[in-house]
């Protein structure tokens, strides 16, 4: 794809989805890569989820937490920034992207370091945090295994949980052998393609970096508001090393990743592990409050971030998109997602999910987030396999109707009034014509009475932009007499109630 | 007007079309799931737990108190360990029988230091049957966090049946949130490499679990 990655806000350059998609589906081997991957954990999903008698309880339950805590969340930050503070960390709090990249940079500068080690961290992703420490001289090194091969092959992400998932283990290794040595230790000699050893060459790579660490940035799958704890949830045990070794851990995280109480964790730790990657429980597990003497990070720091979240929490239908806690089970039973890939969405959020977050965090206004409403089938799988039950497709409506129409939207914090997208004027024409006929049974009855004296005329694709419907389709053909005269002629006679436009 | 300000401003205005609610949080959420699932005794709760400990590739022993000593010794010796990593309250007596050296975390030990021992014996502070999960919480028989990172190779005792609960609700229950926690669910893994689980990462790469019981 030639589309350079520019960290999330805006993508104005971005092509549209379709645009974007089109090159990815004839990619062969991304498209191979995509199908192995997507149905192997899709079968073990469904396994895991199938072993808990009570998984439609536990939805439930996480919705419900969910959409109270956005309820009060101007009381539970509060809430989050005093337990925080007692237990011996300092809060931050940031508008946009810049902002927060730039408190993390600013509280990077102060420790006179010059690198940092990275938890896989969704905000950092969309802020374009290692970009922006980069430019001020900082070098983030990712320690998750998939970011690692997305950082070390200069890739973008494609999936939420597995970022390189559209790479496969021939790639994986081609990258290490060639790039491995430009950013540390090398890769082992005569490398092979085995996942085992591509593991060992990862964990032979990165421990130099986490034994020198003295600064750790992370993300968090939940903040606690009653007693300031963060949690994060990983599989490699990189987690872990960035969260204890350093002495200084900065944590950014969206403001829509708080819960209540303690007690609400018991729901999500039994949902998050089955949906993401279908396991009972992921490996590792961490759990901190502030700070703890002698072990772990000596000073510790969060940054709650908003960067579009209450621009998404001021709509009524749209902000149930906040509920989601980031599994991608929604990518990957995605028909759309898995024959397109996650590069299409323009995005660090692609998928389903990403095609209800990205448009209302950024807006609609740019090419791409104005085409990613329509970058589903609706078929609802996504809805069937969400742990806190957010209705994408219900989303998805909602936002093209948005774009199609225009009409109130909440951008950085005001009301606006957002004019109709381009290129909708086409479908806008035809709903408005569709309306004006069917609120007028004379015109209704004059229009199809036409319509079917003419079918011999009909021709048998569209013109223009309606060629690449009918390319692939009949038009339906239409019959000789409308179905209202037919109903008329056969039936009004007979005393029947379908009378002269009588039908109600 | 601060950040801090700016963002809670804009959390109250996108709230404004939202009905007061005072429900109590207690009652807001319907908790109608399970405690646990199943119901089993003490004894088929231990075996759960070690059933899938195993199929997370973790290594399970049964010991009693008695014999403890002498299989934490074999282990080592099994491992070819020189030195092992001890934590401030461990039992002492867990370790009579071994000739390994004996490395004591210290405030100031680098990561450095850490990374050159073999092995880490720890207790736990819960075990969870239904999902194979052991939990630290830093108690001085645990130690800090990172003695059971660095090392290769994890020895973690659980007593049976009473440091064992079914599931991770009566888990959460035994925890106190203030303090340093880690699950942990078999040795270190990753699924990148085409969504497939593959053990061995950062984190120890063999996990043994000796289960204890009380005589």
């Amino acid at each position: 794809m030639s589309a350079t990655f520019v960290g999330m806000p805006g993508f104005p350059e971005f092509p549209s989805f379709p645009e974007a998609a089109h090159e990815a589906v004839r990619d062969k081997t991304l498209r191979g890569n995509l199908r192995h991957a997507t149905h192997t954990i899709r079968a073990k999903r469904a396994k895991a989820v199938a072993e808990v008698s009570d998984w439609a309880a536990l939805r439930e339950a996480g919705r419900q937490i969910k959409d109270h805590t956005l309820r009060h969340l101007d009381r539970y930050l509060v809430q989050v920034e005093e337990a925080v503070t007692a237990a011996g960390g300092t809060v931050h709090w940031a508008v946009d992207a810049d902002e927060a990249n730039r408190i993390v940079a600013d509280l990077v500068k102060r420790t006179g370091e010059r690198e940092v080690v990275k938890v896989k961290s969704m905000a950092t992703q969309e802020i374009g945090l290692n970009e922006a420490l980069e430019a001020e001289g900082i070098h983030a090194y990712e320690t998750d295994l998939a970011e690692l091969i997305v950082q070390l092959g200069k890739d973008r992400p494609s999936h939420i949980l597995v970022p390189a998932i559209h790479r496969n283990r021939g790639e994986i290794r081609d990258i290490f052998r060639s790039e491995m040595s430009a950013w540390g230790r090398p890769a082992p000699e005569g490398l092979s393609d085995t996942p085992a050893e591509l593991a060992e060459a990862a964990r032979l790579h990165l421990r130099e970096k986490f034994l020198r660490a003295k600064v750790g940035i992370s993300g968090a799958n939940f903040v606690v508001a009653e007693t300031g704890t963060l949690v994060v949830v990983e599989s490699e045990g990189n987690g872990r090393m960035c969260l204890t070794l350093p002495e200084t851990l900065i944590s950014v995280v969206g403001i829509e990743k708080i819960v209540p109480t303690w007690r609400d964790l018991e729901v999500f730790l039994q949902t998050l592990p089955r949906s993401s990657t279908a396991e009972r429980m992921n490996p590792y597990t961490s759990m901190w409050t502030g700070t703890t003497g002698q072990d772990g990070p000596s000073t510790f720091h969060l940054v709650l971030l908003d960067n579009g979240r209450t621009d998404t929490l001021a709509d009524q239908v749209g902000r149930q998109a906040l509920r989601c806690i980031r599994c991608s089970a929604c990518l990957n039973v995605c028909p759309v997602y898995e024959r397109a890939g996650g590069h299409a969405y323009g995005s660090v959020y692609p998928g389903p999910i990403g095609a209800i977050l990205s448009p209302q965090l950024r807006g609609t206004g740019s090419e791409i987030d104005a085409s990613l409403p329509y970058a589903s089938s609706l078929c609802g799988a996504c809805y069937e396999v969400c742990p806190v039950a957010i209705d994408i497709p219900e989303v998805l409506v909602h936002l093209r109707e948005r774009v199609a129409q225009g009409g109130q939207a909440t951008r950085g914090g005001n009301k606006v009034v957002l004019k109709p997208a381009k290129g909708h004027a086409a479908e806008r024409t035809a709903m408005r014509a569709a309306r004006l006929a069917l609120s007028h049974p004379g015109l209704l009855r004059g229009g199809q009475r036409l319509a079917s004296r003419t079918r011999r005329f009909h021709p048998r694709s569209l013109p223009g932009p309606g060629k690449a419907w009918s390319g692939t389709r009949d038009l339906p053909a239409l019959p000789a007499e409308p179905f209202r005269d037919w109903w008329q002629r056969t039936h009004a006679e007979r005393g029947g109630q379908g009378g002269k436009d009588g039908a109600k | 007007m601060s950040s801090r300000d700016r963002i809670l401003g804009r959390v109250r205005r996108a709230l404004a079309d939202v009905p007061p609610d005072d429900t109590p949080y207690e009652q807001a959420v319907s908790r109608d799931y399970l405690r646990q699932h199943g119901d089993r005794g003490a004894e088929e709760t231990v075996d759960l737990l070690a059933e899938n400990l195993v199929d997370y590739r973790a290594v399970v022993h049964r010991s009693d108190t008695a014999g403890l000593p002498a299989l934490i010794a074999h282990l080592l010796g099994e491992r070819g360990s020189k030195t092992v990593l001890v934590p401030p309250g461990l039992d002492e007596s867990w370790l009579a029988d071994t000739e390994v050296t004996r490395v004591t975390d210290r405030p100031d030990s680098t990561p450095h230091e850490l990374d050159r021992v073999d092995s880490v014996v720890t207790g736990c502070a819960v075990a969870i049957a239904e999902t194979g999960t052991i939990v630290l919480d830093g108690s001085p028989d645990q130690g800090r966090r990172r003695i059971t990172l660095i090392p290769d190779h994890h020895v973690c005792v659980i007593r049976i049946p009473d440091q064992v609960v079914s599931s991770v609700p009566q888990a959460l229950d035994r925890l106190v949130p203030a303090r340093p926690l880690t699950l942990i669910s078999g040795p270190s893994a990753t699924s990148d490499i085409e969504l497939d689980r593959v053990e061995g990462v950062h984190g120890p790469r063999t996990l043994e679990v000796v289960l204890v019981s009380g005589e």
